[in-house]
């Protein structure tokens, strides 16, 4: 096994107790086989199962005793039917001893890599922990998982459990769990071993870190108090964003019959002066350029190298400050940890003195980060205290880059004190928000936190490698639905919400909630900059009457209003036209008929007004002059004659933008004989 | 439906709600800065930073010049206009006196800043006087108007786009609160009239004004008298949206650039609380990162910009195709392949609302919960009635239990577990620091974290801690070594900076580009005074004792240098040597017996074998 690869024995329990999660521990094991062969093709894996009937392992054949123990694969290197085996675990029948198991599989590690590639050998635990463990030979039960633990620190082996919570309406026995648990601790305590807790198949198919990455150090080297005092630090990412694998593009040009055909896509980039040459320019004969304001500047690559900021490798402390000087949202990327260098004893005493003070007087370190030299920029960030609960762990810091005041976008928002009364919750409405804060509650207690980050699958990896296995199997296989368990971080917990039906029913009735049935376009436009409160107000007053906004045609009793509604429909592209096309129609319907000119004038007034704000000046515009020629045709100047009075023009260029109108001939309109306006 | 390839290929590299910050036509902003030139502007002074007197003509014109810069940078599709009033000169289209359009001549009046106008511009208070002059514009006895003018020239300008896609603003500085105050009482109703008259009409052309007051030290600039009418404040809004303005110029700063940037909705987020009741929200993304901008290739010897082709080639035959539509992902001996249709299925998982799961201690939010910006939310009321009560009450709740909410988020790709961090508003004397609302902080996923601490634990060796000695001279150290005064945004980039002044001094072929500052850099000169020097030395002897200069091994490199040479161990070289088997080694296995033994590890396997071989020969 050479360098970073890694050996992997994986103990399942599956006695009858476990049946019911086998499906997602199957799952959960079969998407770390599935990464590996992706990402870690070379590391290999075995696989024990115990609580079954059948006994198959060396140290029962050797040296008896061992039993309910099965190996169902021997460590090798990974392959696709290790997917099998892990999908289609056997349902055992008797109660497991998970400490037996434990030693079968340190065993085999033990056996197959020797004493060498510590820490590339692992050891994964995955049980109810609720069946009893049998007495050693010798010596208590502590004193054996004290001596497993210590050739496991010795051999370099990492163990991790993961404990599936005993449902609580199974009958169990307390004493056995507790016994198990003190056994766990032990073994966490003295070994590298971890073990995590999981109450839900979301947190088990979580708990498994899955993606196994080679953690990088981006930085070694100083921290620097000042230039005399220097502590040695090592940074590492903590959090990394764990991302789909990129695929590569494919090619179906070559021909079928090729059997070698790589099926690869190449990307060219060609520069040229414009479309038309086919000439394409070498890289000297191109230069990069920025964006200052309308132009663009070019700069050379010499240009670049000798103006440019340039930097020296180091973490400087610039000083520190109360934790509360740094609130929480100013995080700006993903988090790195810095720890001492653990070859230097002193540096862990330094790192260790500072973080215990800080968390001890609630402050934070502000320091200037360079990562390598020649880095094109610096980074501020915060240091914030890890102090390990831990006795074998050193102390150290986490760092969170913090924005400059380039990266900060400051608006002003209205304060909720000044924001009218009405808007505001009143004391039972805030009692009974109090209520749910408290009641929808997700960690009762610290230990009974759910939708822990550190145990949270995502579901979309979670369902591409589904989905990949589906199809390698079959190339037209369905995209398989989300998994039932990722409903608990899609939705409320079934559970949680039923226990507080009475709060949520008491909050839903406290707090109404209506759509603002009418909106307009326009006017939201207009508004976009001035304070919500106001904002509203506004709309409140263009509210109408109509129940539904489904307004689709401008009838004879209200047009106006049915035209307003209309136009402010938003559930499509087009009603502004249809409105003002409707509206037109109306118009020249309530001209034809002399008795209603007070009514055509209020309607030719709203339409104005609509293609105003709604900057539609050409619709009104060739409509006016239509309807001013067909009045003069139809000897109906009764009703152009109302024009000046009622300030009926057409819309200049003042008004709207698009208009051709300008300011001077819009009222000429009415008294000359139209020139050339329509067009 | 609209498939993006690209879209639905990339990496989950770009979020989406970065676009929306990439400047786009459609959401340009035409702005006037319309600054008073009155006698009055230059004798009136407010105490600087460094407690200098200062004009408040000063101070305007250069709140201008840093906002110039920032619309440069980043927001280079404004268009912006220059315009004094109360000035001696004129100039302007409408031949209006005691109004002055200052420009730079290639620019058109209302047009993008160029970096001759902002370079003309930061010196134009050194011949001010000279060439433009100072002049009160108002005079009783000749019925001349110059805030009329003013307004006039500025809506004009202002006409240019349509107020569909663009905003348009004007931002008034002025230090005279009562502009007609001398006049006869007839002449000033007519004045005011119509000087109010003008302003309504631009404000119905969708031109919103902002006023930018500067008060007398010794007398608060009264907004009542004149200017609430001006840009159409009543009652309530009065106290509400005119913050006391402060009478520093850095307040003063601060101030216009926080209205210079339209506030921008981000994302409308649906908020789902639980069954029956979603609220609206707007999301805002109040922190990104800033960056250089992207790079525009040139041709080198016109300096007109080219054209990037991307071609796909076929590796097989040679073949120019289109952007192929399949993915491959190999997998056990095998190419599984996917259509882009099919992954941007898949990774539709949900609406793309939020939805509320529960709440939990702010304990439970640890520091490395984090991975990337995050987006601070508001209420409205403009889609559903009711949304900003229910928001302030859970708000207030939330603040007061010292809880954030947990919620699903499916506005981001991946979705993400968020959590919803309650802020309450912070003000201080230049106006809010912190607005009231919730940050949403997007949470890593389980195989997001890395356990580097497990790394560093050495089972059942405990780690070495500080003694009570060491701890009592580190906070001795943190006590000396407070920042004062520290605020997260106090630093400009200085790779920023430097980029800028860079192009700055290429566009106006400026030899000499000057030193930026590096205000990320320690303080020196407060780092060296004596207290200080003196709790850094005691806190470095109480860790690493008198021999101070060297940190002694404490033995692990040693040992790590030891596994070296007994990984190297697990062959013998000597016999493989003699054999002549060390070919049949992997790389990485002689690379062991070159680590171990301080040799080059550079080179083929060759040159590694014959290195092994001089090294055991000698």
């Amino acid at each position: 096994m050479a360098r970073n690869r890694e050996g992997l024995v994986l103990l399942v329990d599956v006695g009858p107790a476990m049946h019911s999660v086998l499906p997602d521990v199957e799952k959960t094991c079969s998407l770390l086989m599935q990464k590996k062969l992706i990402y870690n093709k070379f590391d290999e894996v075995g696989i024990i199962v115990f609580g079954t009937q059948e006994t198959e392992n060396e140290l029962a054949r050797d040296i008896g005793g061992y039993d309910n123990i099965w190996v169902l694969r021997n460590i090798k290197v990974v392959d696709e039917l290790v997917i099998d085996r892990v999908k289609q675990l056997p349902r055992g029948t008797v109660a497991g001893d998970f400490l037996d198991a434990l030693i079968v599989g340190m065993d085999m590690l033990i056996k197959t890599y020797g004493a060498g590639q510590r820490g590339k050998k692992r050891l994964c635990l995955i049980t109810n922990a609720a069946s009893p463990t049998k007495d050693p030979f010798e010596g208590t039960k502590d004193e054996q998982v004290s001596t497993i633990a210590a050739k496991m620190a010795a051999e370099g082996i990492k163990m991790e459990s993961i404990v599936m919570k005993a449902d609580p309406s199974v009958d169990v026995d307390e004493k056995i769990i507790e016994e198990n648990d003190h056994l766990l601790s032990l073994l966490s305590n003295n070994a590298i071993a971890k073990t995590v807790y999981v109450e839900s198949p979301l947190s088990l198919l979580g708990a498994l870190k899955t993606r196994r990455v080679a953690p990088v150090t981006l930085f070694r080297g100083d921290l620097e108090i000042n230039p005399s005092m220097k502590i040695k630090v090592w940074v590492y990412k903590k959090v990394a964003e764990e991302r789909l694998p990129s695929l590569k593009m494919y090619s179906d040009k070559a021909p079928p019959s090729d059997k070698f055909a790589k099926h690869e896509v190449k990307i060219d980039y060609d520069y040229k002066v414009n479309e038309e040459t086919s000439e394409a320019l070498a890289p000297e004969e191109r230069i990069k350029g920025f964006r200052y304001g309308p132009h663009v500047i070019p700069i050379s690559p010499d240009e670049m190298e000798t103006l440019k900021f340039k930097t020296e490798k180091g973490m400087k402390l610039l000083g520190f400050t109360d934790a509360s000087n740094i609130l929480r949202h100013y995080y700006m990327k993903d988090v790195n940890i810095v720890v001492p260098d653990p070859s230097k004893e002193k540096s862990v005493i330094a790192v260790s003195a500072i973080a215990r003070e800080m968390k001890q007087s609630n402050k934070v370190a502000i320091v200037r980060c360079v990562w390598r030299n020649g880095q094109g920029n610096v980074v501020v960030g915060v240091l914030t205290p890890n102090v390990s609960e831990r006795d074998d762990t050193p102390d150290s810091f986490y760092f969170n880059v913090l924005p400059f005041a380039e990266d900060i976008r400051e608006f002003p928002f209205p304060s909720f004190s000044r924001l009218p009364a009405s808007w505001k919750p009143d004391e039972q409405q805030q009692a009974v928000a109090d209520n749910l804060v408290k009641m929808l509650d997700l960690a009762p207690s610290p230990k009974e936190e759910v939708l822990k980050p550190e145990l949270t699958p995502n579901p979309v990896l979670q369902r591409f490698y589904e989905y990949l296995e589906l199809k390698s199997r079959s190339t037209d296989a369905a995209l398989p639905p989300m998994d039932e368990a990722f409903k608990r971080i899609m939705e409320q917990d079934p559970e949680l919400s039923s226990n507080t039906k009475s709060i949520m029913d008491t909050f839903r009735g406290s707090f109404e909630v209506k759509e603002n049935p009418k909106l307009r376009k326009a006017s939201k436009r207009m508004l976009r900059d001035k304070p919500s409160g106001s904002d509203d107000e506004d709309n409140r007053m263009i509210t109408y009457n109509a129940n539904e906004n489904n307004v689709d045609t401008v009838g004879d009793a209200n047009p106006v209003q049915d035209f307003e509604a209309m136009i402010s429909r938003r559930d499509g592209n087009d009603w502004v036209n249809k409105a003002i096309s409707e509206m037109k129609k109306r118009v020249v319907k309530l001209v034809e008929d002399s008795s209603t000119t007070d009514k055509a004038l209020e309607c030719l007034l709203a339409l104005r007004k609509a293609c105003v704000l709604e900057q539609e000046p050409k619709q009104f515009n060739e409509f006016l002059n239509h309807l001013h020629e067909l009045c003069q045709e139809r000897k109906l100047s009764h009703f152009l004659e109302h024009f000046t009075s009622k300030k009926i023009t057409l819309i200049p260029k003042s008004e709207a933008a698009d208009s051709d109108v300008v300011d001077e001939k819009a009222g000429d309109f009415t008294v000359k004989e139209e020139p050339n306006l329509e067009s | 439906m609209e498939l993006d390839p690209e879209d639905v290929f990339r990496d989950e590299d770009e979020d989406p709600e970065s676009q929306f910050f990439q400047e786009k036509e459609a959401s340009k902003e035409f702005v006037v800065y319309l600054i008073d030139a009155s006698p009055k502007m230059f004798s009136s002074t407010c105490p600087s930073e460094d407690e200098k007197q200062e004009s408040h003509f000063h101070i305007a014109v250069s709140c201008i010049a840093q906002s110039l810069k920032s619309h440069i940078i980043n927001r280079f599709n404004d268009e912006i206009a220059i315009c004094f009033f109360n000035t001696r000169e004129k100039k302007n289209l409408q031949e209006l006196n005691g109004v002055y359009v200052f420009n730079d001549p290639q620019r058109e009046c209302i047009d993008r800043p160029t970096a001759r106008l902002i370079k003309d511009f930061d010196v134009i208070e050194e011949s001010f006087i000279e060439n433009i002059g100072s002049q009160n514009g108002i005079v009783s006895d000749s019925r001349e108007n110059s805030l009329y003018s003013a307004l006039w020239v500025a809506q004009a300008l202002l006409r240019k786009g349509s107020s569909k896609t663009a905003d348009k603003r004007i931002f008034l500085f002025t230090n005279e609160d009562d502009p007609f105050g001398s006049m006869r009482i007839s002449v000033k109703e007519d004045m005011t009239r119509t000087t109010l008259q003008r302003a309504k009409d631009a404000q119905d052309l969708g031109i919103s004004i902002e006023l930018l007051p500067l008060s007398h030290p010794d007398k608060q600039f009264d907004i009542s008298l004149f200017y609430k009418d001006l840009i159409g404040l009543n009652g309530d809004e009065l106290t509400e949206f005119m913050p006391s303005v402060g009478q520093k110029l850095e307040d003063m700063k601060d101030q216009l650039k926080k209205r210079v940037l339209a506030k921008r909705i981000a994302k409308r987020i649906t908020f789902m609380i639980c069954d029956g009741v979603s609220i609206e929200l707007n999301g805002y993304a109040l922190l990104r990162p800033a960056t250089p901008g992207t790079i525009t290739w040139l041709d080198s010897t016109t300096n007109l910009p080219i054209k990037v082709e991307r071609s796909y080639v076929c590796a097989d035959t040679g073949a120019i195709m289109q952007e192929p539509i399949q993915r491959i992902q190999p997998y056990i001996n095998q190419n599984v392949m996917f259509t882009a249709a099919e992954l941007s299925e898949l990774k539709k998982i949900t609406t793309g609302h939020l939805r509320l799961l529960g709440f939990k201690p702010l304990s439970c939010l640890k520091d490395y919960h984090n991975m990337k910006p995050s987006t601070f939310l508001y209420p409205t009321d403009k889609e559903v009635i009711g949304s900003t009560r229910a928001f302030i009450a859970l708000h207030r709740s939330m603040i007061q239990l010292g809880r954030f909410a947990v919620a699903f988020y499916g506005g981001t790709t991946p979705p993400r577990l968020v959590a919803l961090v309650a802020q309450d508003e912070i003000e201080s004397d230049g106006g809010q620091v912190e607005p009231p609302g919730m940050n949403m902080i997007y949470l890593p996923y389980s195989n997001d974290i890395r356990d580097i601490e497990e790394l560093h634990s050495k089972p059942g060796v405990a780690a070495p801690r500080a003694s009570d000695d060491q701890l009592k001279k580190a906070s001795a150290l943190m006590r000396r070594l407070e920042l004062k005064d520290f605020s997260v945004c106090q630093f400009a980039n200085p790779a920023l900076q430097r980029h800028y002044a860079m192009l700055q001094a290429i566009a106006l072929d400026q030899e000499d580009i000057g030193e930026t500052r590096d205000e990320t850099l320690p303080d020196k000169e407060g780092m060296n005074r004596p207290t200080v020097v003196k709790a850094i030395e005691e806190f470095k002897e109480s860790i690493y004792g008198d021999d101070s200069e060297e940190e002694s091994d404490s033995g692990a490199k040693e040992k790590s240098r030891k596994r070296k040479a007994a990984d190297a161990g697990d062959y013998d070289f000597v016999e493989l040597a003699k054999s002549g088997k060390l070919k049949d080694l992997t790389v990485v296995e002689l690379k062991t017996y070159l680590t171990a033994n301080s040799l080059p590890l550079g080179g083929k396997k060759d040159a590694l074998i014959n290195r092994i071989l001089a090294h055991l020969s000698k």
